[in-house]
């Protein structure tokens, strides 16, 4: 199987996953979608890691992912903070920081 | 030790003693603050007299001595030591001074004992003492021009001293404006000075000025009425006089210490101390000589009407400083000196005994109200009449060879200078008139409530109610402004009458040291300092010396007369002169309307700049420049801030759009 399809696969995965975040509201969806992204650029990185023949490129998804993990732990708890503080989950509404 | 040594210490007390009560004016008791005060100045006397001695020791030429503690400043060519210039006239000037001061901080022991701020006069006292010893002995110009300024401030602090009362903080900021113009002048003529002549030491001025400039040039003109600026405004010369009847405002004491005594006749020292520089610029002396002498007569007549027991008598002060102005600038410079040290004498004493006057009157100073003290302060009137007697140069007493000399000389330098001499006894007409007018009106006659009550029970009751200052009837802030309730009187008091005893016997017998052909002694002891000076050459001849003296004891007779026809004997013929010469009087009584001149002159046209420059300026330029970049940052930022909407989701899609943009970019241009 030649690269292209792993790229086209990893490309199509990263659009989902910026649509996702351009156009959902709810703070738990734009997470999802940011670990899309994350993702995509992961099958990116394997796959080319497998075309070149050696690990680096699979030492960096891994890489990401633990930044992926944590960034995960950070968002979930901005989420819970808000649901606690009984605010409406939705990004549009939580707009007291614009200048 | 030296003259130096000594003239250094000189200085040292005052200050000493100002700091000490400034610094300590929680712990001393009242009395040590002015027993501190009085002995500092008395230690300054007592080593100006040793300095007297040892420049007697010396040869009459070199009887001039320069020394310096440390530098001023020093760069750039300019090099300006903390010097003194010891010299005859300098310390002729110190024992004038400090022996006057000596005088006046013991009256002051008494005379303010039940004053709240008795410390913080006691230290300004001393103060003003430094500065004016500073100024004479200052060796260079910058010295001269910090003692010049240091007088004016004390001299503003003092009139102030009373500073709850609306009028005195008034006659203070005005004395200081109208001391500051004469700063400028001053200063300016330094400046002037040290571009033509490289430097600011006396020593070397005077010898360079004769080689750098020519008679009459333009920069020496321009120095010498520069010069002449500072000594009017200081001096209370016209136009820059107003300031001193105001300073009136002040304790009694202050008027006759620096309003009378010493500050004011600063100028006439400042000329004598520049004489060389005048005699280069003979058209600014006659000049200086013709103020003196407007000075003198306006003066004079002004003193002839006023009401007021003090501002009558700072107005005979404007008129003797006219006749010592006069006298240095015509070249008369011993004899000006003379008339500055008996004027300082006589001047002193008249305040002294004003003041015992008006502490009994509960500081009433309206001559009107006031009446038969004769009977009721016999040491008072005595002294009183002391002082008056030596103004109105009663024949034998100090004002009376003083005053003749300068008039002797004027006629002895003939031509122009005659003119001088008539009008200068026109003026000791009125000197003798207007003196013993305060002494008649003051006096004898019926005695006024206070005086009748001090007859009948030997001493006063304190007022009732709450006190209120005399001149506007305001009420007194009695914590920290107000003379005090109780009546300090020199009967009652034995330090008053010490300070008063003195300068009567000075008043009457100071003269005698300068009896023409006799002793002279003021004239030998200051010639070495007129040394090469042409116009110091002149010496009127004995016989015009005495019939110059005969002239003028017979015009204080006759003025004396006069006053005694006009004020005793028929006392209703004031009222009729005044009635007949309305504009007249009217004109004195305004005091010829300098304060409206100058209010018309300058005062209005500054406001008016200030307000014009206050709506073009300030509220078109200087705002529109501050509130143009305020608008100019705030429109700015007006436009990035609808970026920062707060809407995660266009951060995003900026972010994307951003990467999505520069990855095309990349992919594009590589291709």
């Amino acid at each position: 199987m030649s690269i292209e399809w792993y790229i086209v696969l990893s490309a199509l995965l990263f659009a989902t996953g910026a649509m996702g975040i351009l156009i959902r509201r709810s703070p738990m969806v734009i997470l999802l979608c940011l670990e899309l992204m994350l993702n995509a650029g992961n099958l990116a990185l394997v796959a080319f890691s497998r075309m070149v023949g050696n690990g680096e490129g699979q030492i960096f998804a891994v890489i990401v992912m633990v930044v992926a993990a944590c960034e995960v732990v950070v968002g979930l708890g901005l989420i819970v903070a808000i649901f606690r503080r009984r605010l409406p989950l939705n990004v549009d509404d939580l707009r007291e920081l614009r200048g | 030790m030296s003259a130096t040594t000594w003239s250094w210490l000189v200085l040292l007390f005052p200050l000493l003693g100002s700091i000490t009560i400034a610094l300590g004016f929680k712990a001393l008791p009242a009395k040590v603050a002015g027993v501190i005060g009085t002995v500092s100045i008395a230690l300054a006397f007592a080593c100006g007299i040793a300095a007297l001695i040892s420049l007697l020791g010396e040869d009459p030429e070199a009887r001039h001595h320069a020394s310096s503690l440390w530098d001023y400043a020093s760069v750039a060519g300019l090099d300006i030591k903390l010097g003194i210039f010891v010299d005859p006239l300098s310390i002729f000037m110190v024992l004038v001074v400090t022996g006057v001061s000596t005088l006046i901080h013991l009256y002051s022991y008494g005379y303010m004992q039940s004053d709240e701020g008795y410390h913080r006069f006691f230290s300004y006292l001393n103060f003003f003492v430094f500065s004016m010893l500073l100024l004479v002995l200052a060796g260079n110009f910058v010295l001269l021009i910090v003692g010049w300024a240091f007088v004016g401030f004390a001299s503003y602090a003092l009139i102030s001293f009373w500073y709850r009362r609306e009028t005195a903080t008034r006659a203070g900021m005005k004395a200081f404006v109208i001391n500051v113009v004469g700063d400028i002048g001053l200063v300016l003529a330094a400046f002037l000075i040290f571009r033509e002549l490289g430097s600011f030491d006396y020593g070397t001025v005077f010898e360079r000025a004769p080689e750098a400039f020519t008679t009459n040039e333009w920069t020496i003109v321009a120095i010498c009425l520069l010069l002449l600026v500072g000594a009017f405004a200081k001096s209370a010369q016209l136009p820059l006089h107003t300031w001193l009847p105001d300073a009136m405002e002040g304790p009694t004491p202050v008027s006759s210490l620096i309003h009378a005594a010493t500050m004011v006749t600063a100028g006439v020292y400042l000329i004598a101390r520049t004489h060389v520089l005048f005699e280069l610029a003979p058209t600014v002396a006659d000049i200086a000589a013709f103020t003196g002498l407007a000075t003198l007569l306006v003066a004079a007549t002004m003193a002839l009407v006023m009401t007021d027991l003090k501002r009558a008598i700072a107005y005979s002060t404007m008129s003797q400083i006219g006749y010592m102005i006069m006298g240095v600038s015509i070249g008369a410079y011993s004899a000006g000196m003379f008339h500055l040290m008996t004027h300082a004498f006589f001047k002193a004493l008249l305040f002294m005994a004003a003041g015992s006057i008006i502490a009994a009157m509960a500081n009433e100073q309206n001559i009107d109200k006031m009446g038969g003290f004769g009977r009721a302060m016999r040491f008072t009137s005595i002294t009183f009449v002391c002082g008056a007697l030596a103004l109105a140069a009663f024949p034998g007493t100090s004002g009376f060879f003083s005053k003749d000399e300068i008039l002797a000389f004027a006629e002895a330098r003939g031509g122009m200078y005659l003119i001088f001499t008539v009008l200068g006894y026109v003026g000791a007409f009125l000197t003798a008139i207007y003196a013993f007018r305060l002494v008649f009106r003051v006096l004898p006659g019926r005695p006024c409530p206070e005086a009748q009550e001090l007859i009948e029970t030997g001493h006063l009751h304190h007022p009732h109610g709450p006190p209120v200052n005399p001149a506007t009837g305001e009420p007194e802030d009695t914590d920290v402004g107000f003379p005090g309730a109780e009546h300090h009187i020199a009967e009652g008091s034995l330090p008053m009458r010490v300070a008063m005893g003195v300068l009567a016997v000075l008043a009457l017998v100071g003269g005698l040291v300068q009896i023409p052909g006799v002793d002279d002694v003021v004239e030998k002891w200051l010639d070495p300092v007129w040394e090469g000076s042409p116009l110091a050459a002149i010496h009127p001849s004995l016989g015009q010396d005495y019939v110059g003296l005969g002239i003028g004891g017979f015009i204080a007779l006759a003025g004396i007369g006069f006053a005694y026809l006009l004020y005793v004997r028929r006392p209703e013929l004031p009222r009729t002169l005044e009635r007949r010469l309305r504009p007249l009087h009217t004109l004195f009584a305004n005091k010829w309307y300098f304060d409206e001149a100058i209010d018309l002159l300058v005062v209005r046209p500054a406001l008016a700049i200030g307000r014009f420059a206050n709506r073009v300026f300030e509220r078109v330029v200087v705002d529109g420049l501050v509130s143009g970049t305020e608008g100019t940052v705030r429109g700015a930022s007006e436009v990035v801030r609808t970026v920062q909407s707060g809407f995660v989701r266009s951060y995003a899609l900026l972010l994307i759009a951003g990467f999505a943009g520069l990855a095309l970019y990349f992919l594009l241009s590589s291709s």
